[in-house]
């Protein structure tokens, strides 16, 4: 069966160890070089840049994660033995491990990581799209003339260049399409390499649970249960025309998938569709002023991605939680797209006070969606408020400062509410 | 119950009150309109809880009586029934169905009972006044169009009506403005209306008011308090809840020191406008006015999918300048001026501009600029 050693690169055939290296450490599949879509996740990432910086953490359980009252964004393998999940409540992850060192994340710190491995992947393929800071799809159909090398080597040697220069692993899954290898690469983690081929692909889904798809969450699990669909063996007894009448254009995709066929490619610039931004609170809160200065910040977070990304939108989202994690959302629609931070807090104020009566919450966001580039945005103005067109002014040199100051260099009172 | 009343008739009384119903209703009574027939008319009444409409239509009415039947459902059938029919309703206290026949065709409808219905409580009106029919019309008409959706802004959705003084005397004002345009329309004072209260009249309330005035020699009869406002002709009585809010303070948005003087046709500005919008694919569509010595070139670019110009002759006398608009904005205020030609008065590229016909200031337009 062809191997393919991930420590020296090797290709070899049958022997249980790599001949050149001797290492263990083998992928072997019947068409292990014939196939090239490939999806990289890298094992808990913020926790292991975390580990990266700090050396000190290398044994300890580690959790990224917001305050008290959030929830676990990234659990380092550690802690995950003591069966801390992400997106679990942060008391509970804290109960579970109790001497789990709590940090909060460093965006900017993962951002400029994951930067560093799209531009390591841009050497492999130009066909990426990045699902997350920490993982991506990859084309590598026909690059092996190119690399003089079939794409499973590459990607073993992109994990290795991941591990040896920014001192963090991933987790390969290599298939014939993008349903199948974001499973694969899940299958073995952490420092996994997983192959679905052609031929064992029936043989792999046969007896899975449906929740595998991504995409499937807990709602459609539940709506598919409904229709008694809970594996891969279910949903092929469908036919396609009931499947499609029960669930619409996805009830067609779910008929292709059990057959372990998708034909979506790897698209490079899958648009942005909305960019948004929200905080739990460490304890819920009804006071008005807090909620204010929420706002401002997240305003000015959400538009600064805006601005970064050259977008605006024309519709402004008001999110909140309410203890009983009951959520409202609330939507203004603007002719005028919107992409500054005064004119986004103000829109979604107007969406807050209505719902005052509502507090306490303990989640509020803001989101800007139905994007534009920035050229189509904030060209008019308001009759009714004059000063606007000052404060979009005090805005933009704002901005202008801290492109060359920093960005604490000047701030509004607003924001340190 | 039990009349006999003219399909025409019977159809013109019942269109009012469907219009009314809220389609999206949760309350089964809301939808239906009460009908109550008594000598020798027939009352149709039909409320959303925030407007009531009552329509008074003569019938032959052989029992008096009272019952409630869906509003949409009766429009529906009245509409489909021939021309120039005699349509007999009759309520059967019974069975509650409510039996409509016309000719051959007979229909039997359920109903709910009179009492359910929620009838609008009578209100203290602070002024009474009449005026006539397209005198109100025009101030609704030519100012609507600037309404706020916005909802956020509630205060903004409804045309303000006020008294004011203009420079020629005190007038019957309405003001509409959604941030983006500004309407405010002006007519001579009725007598009685020195007293009214400002109110704003909600947008569904304006678009209902249309049918009552469109009758070119009535006489309208109007009645406003802080709360409610009542338009009645002999027939119709249609009482609104006003907007509970604040008009915001409309008079320092009009530019008072606009010096550059645009002159030119509104028809075909407008029709110029939408020709050199087609290129736009952008849902704000932005044209840019370029103005030199009696000549505009109205101009598009949009990257995309492409660019248009046109020329126009216009009277223009001041320095050269550039200033963009939403085309659908212009067009909208275009169309207010029918009668003399469109007069544009200008300041800078960032500065509302004012629109009017001719040099007549009982109806003037403010626009915002849009950045090209």
């Amino acid at each position: 069966m062809p191997s393919l050693c991930r420590d020296c690169f090797t290709q070899f055939d049958a022997q249980p160890r790599c001949p050149a290296c001797a290492s263990p450490r083998a992928a072997r599949h019947d068409e292990l070089f014939d196939l090239s879509i490939a999806h990289m996740d890298c094992d808990a990432f913020y926790a292991s840049v975390e580990k990266r910086d700090n050396p000190d953490l290398a044994n300890k359980p580690v959790i990224i994660g917001g305050g008290r009252r959030g929830v676990v964004s990234t659990a380092c393998y550690v802690a995950r033995i003591r069966g801390v999940r992400s997106a679990m409540p942060m008391f509970q992850a804290l109960k579970l491990c109790p001497d789990a060192v709590v940090i909060k994340p460093r965006m900017q710190v993962y951002a400029d990581v994951s930067r560093q491995i799209r531009a390591m992947m841009q050497d492999l393929t130009p066909q990426i799209e990045p699902l997350s800071l920490d993982e991506a799809f990859m084309d590598l159909s026909g690059t092996a003339r190119l690399h003089g090398a079939p794409p499973a080597v590459m990607l073993a040697r992109l994990v290795d260049r991941m591990r040896r220069e920014l001192g963090v692993t991933g987790s390969i899954g290599l298939s014939h399409n993008k349903f199948l290898a974001k499973i694969a690469s899940d299958l073995d983690k952490p420092r996994g390499f997983s192959v679905i081929g052609r031929a064992d692909t029936a043989e792999f889904l046969r007896g899975k649970p449906v929740r595998l798809i991504w995409g499937v969450g807990a709602a459609g699990q539940q709506a598919l249960s409904r229709a008694g669909i809970e594996t891969f063996d279910d949903l092929l007894r469908w036919d396609s025309a009931d499947l499609t009448a029960r669930f619409g254009s996805m009830g067609t995709r779910l008929w292709h998938l059990a057959r372990g066929a998708d034909n979506r490619p790897v698209s490079p610039n899958r648009p942005v569709k909305s960019v948004s931004k929200e905080t739990t609170f460490a304890e819920d809160t009804a006071d008005a002023d807090l909620l204010d200065g929420h706002l401002w910040r997240l305003s000015e977070q959400v538009s600064a991605a805006a601005k970064a990304k050259g977008i605006a939108g024309r519709v402004v989202t008001l999110k909140l939680k309410q203890t009983r994690l009951k959520s409202i959302t609330r939507q203004i629609s603007q002719d005028d797209p919107v992409q500054l931070a005064d004119r986004m807090y103000r829109l979604a104020r107007a969406l807050l006070v209505p719902e005052l009566g509502k507090a306490p919450f303990r989640l509020i966001g803001v989101g800007l969606s139905d994007l534009v580039p920035d050229d189509q945005a904030e060209r008019g103005g308001d009759l009714l408020d004059p000063q606007a067109a000052q404060r979009a002014g005090a805005e933009r040199a704002s901005d202008a400062i801290r492109a060359r100051f920093g960005p604490d260099a000047i701030q509004k009172g607003r924001s340190l509410r | 119950m039990k009349f006999s009343i003219e399909r025409a008739v019977l159809l013109k009384a019942v269109s009012q009150a469907q219009s009314v119903v809220e389609r999206r209703n949760t309350i089964p009574i809301l939808a239906n309109v009460l009908i109550e027939a008594a000598d020798d008319f027939v009352q149709f009444r039909a409320t959303d809880l925030d407007i009531e409409v009552v329509d008074k239509a003569t019938a032959m009415v052989e029992r008096a009586g009272a019952t409630t039947v869906s509003a949409v459902l009766l429009h529906e059938i009245v509409r489909k029934l021939p021309d120039g029919a005699l349509v007999s309703i009759s309520a059967d206290a019974a069975t509650g169905r409510l039996t409509v026949s016309a000719g051959r065709s007979t229909f039997s409808l359920a109903t709910l009972p009179k009492d359910d219905f929620p009838v609008m409580a009578t209100a203290e009106y602070a002024a009474n006044f009449s005026a006539p029919a397209p005198v109100l019309r025009r101030l609704f008409e030519k100012s609507k169009f600037a309404i706020s959706t916005e909802e956020t802004r509630y205060y903004l959705n409804g045309v303000y009506m006020h008294t004011a003084k203009a420079e020629d005397g005190a007038v019957l004002r309405c003001v509409a403005t959604d941030g983006h345009r500004l309407a405010r329309i002006d007519a001579p004072m009725p007598d009685g209306a020195g007293d009214m209260p400002g109110v704003i009249v909600p947008r569904k309330t304006v678009a209902e008011l249309r049918k009552l005035l469109e009758d070119d020699d009535m006489i309208i009869a109007v009645s406003v308090s802080e709360t409610k406002l009542r338009f009645a002709t002999p027939q119709l009585t249609l009482t609104s809840k006003v907007i509970d809010g604040t008009f915001p303070d409309y008079t320092r948005v009009i530019p008072t020191g606009n010096a550059k003087r645009l002159e030119m046709d509104a028809a075909e500005f407008a029709r110029a406008v939408d020709r050199v919008a087609t290129v736009s694919s952008e849902r704000s569509r932005a044209v840019k006015l370029a103005l030199d010595e009696d000549r505009l070139i109205l101009s598009v670019n949009a990257p995309d999918s492409g660019a248009a110009e046109e020329e126009l002759a216009v009277a223009y006398g001041d320095e050269p300048m550039e200033i963009g608009f939403n085309a659908k904005y212009l067009q909208e205020i275009a169309a207010q001026v029918d009668r003399e030609n469109a007069v544009v008065m200008l300041n800078s590229s960032a500065d509302p501009a004012l629109v009017r016909e001719g040099d007549d200031l009982s109806a003037i337009y403010v626009v915002m600029p849009m950045r090209v």
